[in-house]
């Protein structure tokens, strides 16, 4: 927020040379307060988690907990790490993102290449059969008794195999890749390499923009996804992910607070599902709020490429 | 006659020869190729199959090819429930506002940014503003309600204020929470929406807003008359890439906000089906919903896309 006062400051320095009319100054001002309303109802949401987090359990309930614990303490990430389905849902959940974001990139830039080529002879076939997909879709129940019948219900595989490639990351990529210069790939042809060499070696390092962005849409997705585990592993805990676990905190706090009478209220050791999901939550955002910083500047240029092409 | 026709075929013969040729010289791709179209096969088109469930009596021991067809009589249950309307209505009536409300803040948070000329401000602000575009919808709804609690900082706020008496049960309310969704919704996609407008903004030609300047226009008439004709393609086309998923509110908010208490205005197509196709194995019924879903959505798109093409230039196909 200091920054925001820094910016308007530096803003009236920088045009003071230039006659500055009123109505500008006005609109300076009305903006950045604005811009500062934004920037502190987005992240004040999430410091009151953190907050929350680290706050007393039983305390909590009370309320009143706003930026910074009243009765500090580190039980409620005890307990998180104590439980057992939420330790088991994080272990899915990391090996389902390393696992399908590494497969799931490979195959669509996979995928992406081949459609990019420009002499492929099934290229327009293979587009429209990709592009058609995104329209057109089975739907929940089909899909359901499809997975089932395929023997993926029950399974780890469920979250890797189906999703492992997409029309839409797929034309991201292929479109990164139409405009690299096609006489790199010309030359290295006269040099004999094959279409894997080409990919491997001259096309994929210089994706490395694009081929970030798309694996952080599918690390993001792969990392917050609980609705497969729902549907499809609800039965197995060793299978579900870590979403899904808070997910069930969440409903348990939501019925707690709709008026079930809830024993062990006053206990003052007690940790309550609401402190808990509020511990779990902060942890699933910390590997986004590390990572995302350094991926920014490609996913713009990655996003208006695609969403351009579309 | 005879020599056009023997000519012709000697052509295709030559046009064969070719295709063979270059065949031979890219068969890694084409031999890669084919896994890819099994795939596609099996996980997009094979579900497609399973819209034949939608006309028949399905009996899970017949499977699809064995159970009865029996026409249109599933869609006649199916719109004969009163509560499948009452999902439509909230399907449309959620995604109207989501769509509304996200696309305006959206807009006007990329043009309020775009003024600013602090860069790293600037940068400040938007690194934050798509942060909750990667949350969860579950950390999401769970911090949407915890700020809305009865202990939570909106009732603490609204009491202070004393503006009520007693801390306001804001999940109770059934129109409420239609706009408590679209809410979350603008907190959590703002920033992310906006980098769409911004990247077209940035390729507004300069000129414009010099010549601007130099006629004595002050920021409110750059922003009125050259950025936002500027991005007007850009909505445009976002709109009508947006209105085939007015049947498509998402689902997740409704589905982890919701209770049964405001049931009959969270309930969403999506959890219609869930409800009838996996929890009550009415596979049939909730096969049928989700094919009024998708045709629905088809001809919404088609109807946006010729009047995006009669009035615009700007269209999707």
């Amino acid at each position: 927020m200091a920054e925001k006062t820094l910016a308007a400051a530096a803003e009236t320095r920088s045009k003071s040379k230039i006659k500055q009319s009123p109505a500008d100054r006005a609109f300076v001002i009305c903006n950045t307060i604005f811009l500062t309303l934004v920037v502190a109802l987005t992240l004040y949401p999430i410091l009151n988690q953190l907050a929350i987090s680290f706050n007393n359990a039983a305390d909590a309930l009370r309320g009143g907990i706003y930026l910074w614990p009243r009765m500090w303490s580190t039980a409620n990430y005890k307990a998180v790490l104590n439980k057992q389905n939420l330790v088991t849902g994080l272990w899915v959940s990391v090996e389902r993102t390393v696992l399908g974001t590494v497969l799931g990139l490979f195959v669509t830039a996979l995928l992406a290449f081949i459609c990019s080529r420009p002499k492929y002879l099934w290229k327009k076939q293979m587009n429209l059969f990709w592009v058609i997909t995104m329209y057109v879709n089975g739907g929940l129940i089909p899909v359901f008794l499809l997975y089932r019948d395929l023997g993926l219900t029950s399974s780890f595989w469920v979250y890797i195999v189906p999703g492992l490639t997409g029309a839409f990351n797929m034309m991201v990529i292929r479109s990164y890749m139409e405009n690299l210069p096609a006489s790199l790939e010309e030359s290295a042809q006269l040099d004999g390499a094959g279409y894997m060499t080409i990919f491997f070696k001259i096309i994929l390092p210089l994706c490395t923009p694009v081929l970030a962005t798309v694996a952080l849409f599918i690390a993001v997705a792969h990392w917050n996804s609980w609705f497969d585990a729902m549907l499809y592993n609800r039965m197995n805990d060793e299978y579900t992910t870590l979403q899904y676990e808070l997910m069930k905190l969440l409903s348990a706090a939501t019925t707690a607070s709709a008026g079930g009478s809830y024993g062990q209220k006053q206990t003052s050791n007690m940790i309550t599902p609401a402190s808990i999901r509020a511990a779990g939550s902060i942890l699933t955002m910390l590997p986004i709020v590390c990572l995302y910083p350094f991926l920014q500047r490609y996913f713009i240029t990655g996003m208006t490429l695609g969403a351009v092409k579309e | 006659m005879n020599a056009n026709t023997a000519d012709k075929k000697l052509q295709r013969k030559l046009a064969r020869q070719a295709w063979w040729k270059e065949a031979k010289s890219q068969k890694t791709l084409l031999i890669l190729s084919i896994p890819y179209f099994i795939y596609g096969f099996i996980f997009c088109y094979l579900p497609l199959v399973g819209w034949l469930m939608g006309f028949e009596d399905y009996r899970p021991a017949d499977g699809i090819f064995g159970s009865k067809f029996v026409g249109l009589k599933v869609f006649q249950t199916l719109f004969e429930d009163h509560d499948f309307w009452l999902t439509i209505r909230n399907t449309i009536a959620m995604s109207m506002l989501n769509l509304i409300f996200s696309t305006f803040f959206a807009i006007l948070f990329a043009i309020l940014l775009n003024e600013v000329r602090n860069i790293i401000g600037k940068k400040f602000v938007q690194t934050v503003s798509y942060l909750p575009h990667f949350l969860s919808w579950i950390v999401a709804c769970g911090i949407l309600f915890d700020t809305l609690s009865d202990t939570g900082i909106v009732n603490d706020l609204l009491m202070k204020m004393h503006v009520v008496n007693s801390p306001v049960n804001f999940f109770s309310n059934g129109p409420a929470f239609w706009w408590l969704v679209a809410a979350a919704v603008v907190w959590k996609e703002t920033g992310w929406n906006a980098i769409i407008y911004l990247a077209s903004i940035t390729s507004i030609d300069p000129c414009l807003y010099e010549a601007a300047a130099i006629d004595g226009g002050g920021r409110w008439v750059k922003m009125r008359y050259i950025t936002l004709p500027g991005i007007a393609n850009t909505i445009i086309l976002l709109l009508i890439l947006n209105v085939g998923n007015v049947l498509n509110s998402g689902f997740e908010v409704q589905y982890i906000m919701g209770n049964d208490v405001i049931r009959d205005f969270s309930q969403t197509i999506d959890i219609y089906v869930l409800k009838w196709g996996i929890s009550q194995s009415n596979y049939a019924l909730g096969t049928a919903a989700g094919i009024f879903r998708s045709a629905v959505a088809i001809i919404l798109i088609l109807i946006t896309n010729a009047i995006a093409k009669r009035y615009s230039d700007t269209r999707l196909f």
